[in-house]
């Protein structure tokens, strides 16, 4: 089986993000590889070990994302590749869709790919949908439980309603939530294998892409409105407290 | 100006979302047309009417009885030669990947959970949270049709009126379909969390009860989850009380005390209910992200130095497990329950 993990590097999620000067801070927090992307490596390790199978982490960054890929090679995959390009200073969803499923149909012959459900910093979660439509493979996404029997994905996805099982036959692409289980942390033998790791680095003619239009842009970034909440602290018995936090929840109208 | 609002429903009944979106579109000032997907979902497209739609798309197919994007997407993308100037759908499970796919098979972009939108001539400039709501951001779409997902219960609910009626076209289901939904293997019965108009949550502290002797022969952690379990009945206990969904932080998920479905915060699920009931969370910077747009806010916690006051309006510093009972029995009383 062939396998692909696309990762992405995002600012840590205990970063006090503020907008300063028309940018995204985060200050002095250090870019890691995206939580929930941690999940999807583990959920292509385990097919790997349960199949067979060589799995190959993508990234679309700059040089510092490299970073994120060690990370997954550290956890076990075999091979990594960053996407970096001039050209790709900005982006929106469809355009990263393009690049992965090009890299995608470059490695070929791929079987699966796995992704996160989303990145702790866009919110997005479009991505995963959208490299399989472009590539024609089914989309299995936000997947929990996933089993590969007889030829056959069968997977268990978190949705409002409950888990729906869903199957599909290869190619494929999933998204993996958090349900699946803890991600493995990277072992002592993986770091140093990583650490000399030698990273390729596709362009977009290494794609035989053009530079990508995107068609989303961000007009303007903002801090969110300020809550000046004035916390009303109310004490007494346990009776005393619960008579007057009710009359005074009733009050606000919220229910 | 054209736009189609796609009627998410789950097996025939439609989310709230749906409706708050064709009351968004009509506020525009544009002409709306309900996609209604499904098998013996015909009652909907009338709902759909009576919501301010002024024409409805019905695709009704036995085919169609499990939503699957792939063949949504490509239904809808081969549903009319007149391209809209936008397609609103609600942001769910479904809503967000039929947005994705929408986008590739109509060569467009989506501009995704979405909460609040004007409009600009044709174009529409939305503000929408990232970084779990940190920051906010205002995008636009510069192809056609413009994509746009709302998040629930951001844009108010239209009244309906009975008896408005309209022309429903009927539209064939393709059926190219790489995935089969087998069923559900579990179903949540409970109040979903992004839909609640309430929303009480418990955190590491429910499992902290001094007075509760667990049952003889757990190891420490399976007393610590017992203790946790009878933590959330008292969550639960008001929840039911308010119907309410039942949240919690990560800290109480990751101790295993109650499935990852409740998490909320910037790796679980963003909410933003008229109240929010925090029982033994801290406040993390993560949780809060998840939930500081809540209209109004209380925290129960016995550290009064907790990060959650800063964002609450009303605080009780204390202890949940005799608070929180009393709060349920005074809800009780007053609410006539």
């Amino acid at each position: 089986m062939k396998i692909v993990v696309c990762v992405k590097q995002v600012p840590d999620t205990a970063a006090k993000i503020a907008v300063d000067n028309g940018k995204i801070a985060w200050g002095d927090a250090p870019l890691v590889i995206n939580p929930w992307d941690e999940y999807g490596v583990e959920a292509a390790l385990q097919m790997k070990e349960s199949q067979g199978a060589t799995v190959t982490a993508i990234t679309i960054g700059g040089e510092s994302a490299v970073d994120a890929l060690k990370h997954a090679l550290a956890m076990g995959c075999d091979d990594a590749i960053l996407i970096n390009d001039p050209a790709l200073a900005t982006m929106d969803t469809q355009v990263v869709a393009q690049i992965l499923s090009s890299a995608v149909r470059k490695l070929d012959a791929v079987d699966l790919v796995f992704f996160g459900r989303e990145g702790v910093d866009g919110n997005s979660g479009l991505v995963a949908s959208q490299t399989a439509r472009l590539l024609g493979f089914a989309s299995l996404t936000l997947a929990s439980v996933v089993k590969f029997e007889a030829g056959t994905l069968r997977v268990e996805r978190a949705t409002e309603e409950g888990r729906q099982i869903v199957t599909s036959k290869l190619p494929a692409v999933m998204s993996i939530v958090k349900d699946y289980g803890e991600p493995r942390y990277p072992s002592f033998m993986g770091i140093r294998k990583a650490s000399k790791a030698v990273i390729p680095i596709w362009t977009l003619a290494d794609l035989g892409m053009a530079a990508p239009n995107p068609v989303v842009s961000t007009i303007e970034i903002l801090n969110p409105p300020s809550r000046e909440v004035n916390c009303e602290i109310i004490s007494g018995t346990p009776g005393e407290i619960a008579d007057k936090l009710v009359e005074k929840i009733l009050a606000e109208k919220v229910l | 100006m054209n736009i189609w609002v796609f009627i998410d429903h789950f097996k025939g009944t439609a989310l709230p979302t749906s409706w708050e979106a064709v009351g968004t579109a009509k506020s525009l000032g544009a002409t709306v047309t309900g996609l209604v997907l499904g098998s013996g979902v015909e009652a909907l497209a009338k709902q759909a009417f009576e919501y301010g739609a002024d024409s409805v798309f019905l695709s009704d197919d036995v085919a169609l009885t499990d939503f699957r994007a792939e063949v949504f997407s490509a239904t809808i993308a081969a549903a009319g030669a007149d391209r809209p100037d936008a397609i609103i759908l609600p942001t769910n499970s479904r809503g967000r990947e039929l947005a994705a796919m929408l986008a590739i098979d109509l060569k467009s972009g989506v501009l995704v959970d979405v909460t609040g939108l004007e409009l600009a001539g044709d174009r529409l400039i939305v503000t929408r949270p990232i970084y779990s709501g940190k920051i906010m951001q205002k995008e636009m779409c510069s192809a056609k049709p413009q994509i746009v997902t709302l998040r629930g219960r951001a844009f108010p609910k239209p009244a309906q009126t009975d008896g408005k009626t309209g022309e429903i076209r009927n539209i064939p289901a393709k059926l190219e379909a790489l995935t089969t939904v087998e069923g559900y293997a579990t179903s949540d019965g409970g109040v979903s969390l992004a839909d609640a108009g309430v929303i009480v949550s418990g955190g590491r502290g429910v499992s902290n009860n001094p007075s509760l002797q667990p049952p003889a022969g757990l190891d420490e952690k399976a007393a610590e989850i017992w203790r946790a379990q009878q933590g959330f009945k008292l969550v639960g206990d008001l929840s039911s009380v308010l119907g309410a969904a039942m949240g919690a932080s990560r800290a109480a998920v990751d101790a295993g005390y109650i499935p990852y479905s409740h998490q909320v915060g910037q790796t679980g699920k963003v909410v933003s209910p008229d109240l929010y009931i925090a029982c033994g969370i801290s406040g993390a910077i993560q949780h809060l992200a998840g939930m500081r747009s809540s209209k109004v806010i209380v925290a129960i916690n016995k550290d009064a130095d907790a990060p959650i006051f800063k964002v609450a309006r009303y605080g009780v510093v204390g202890d949940l497990f005799t608070v929180l009972p009393a709060i349920t029995e005074a809800f009780k009383q007053k609410l006539g329950k």
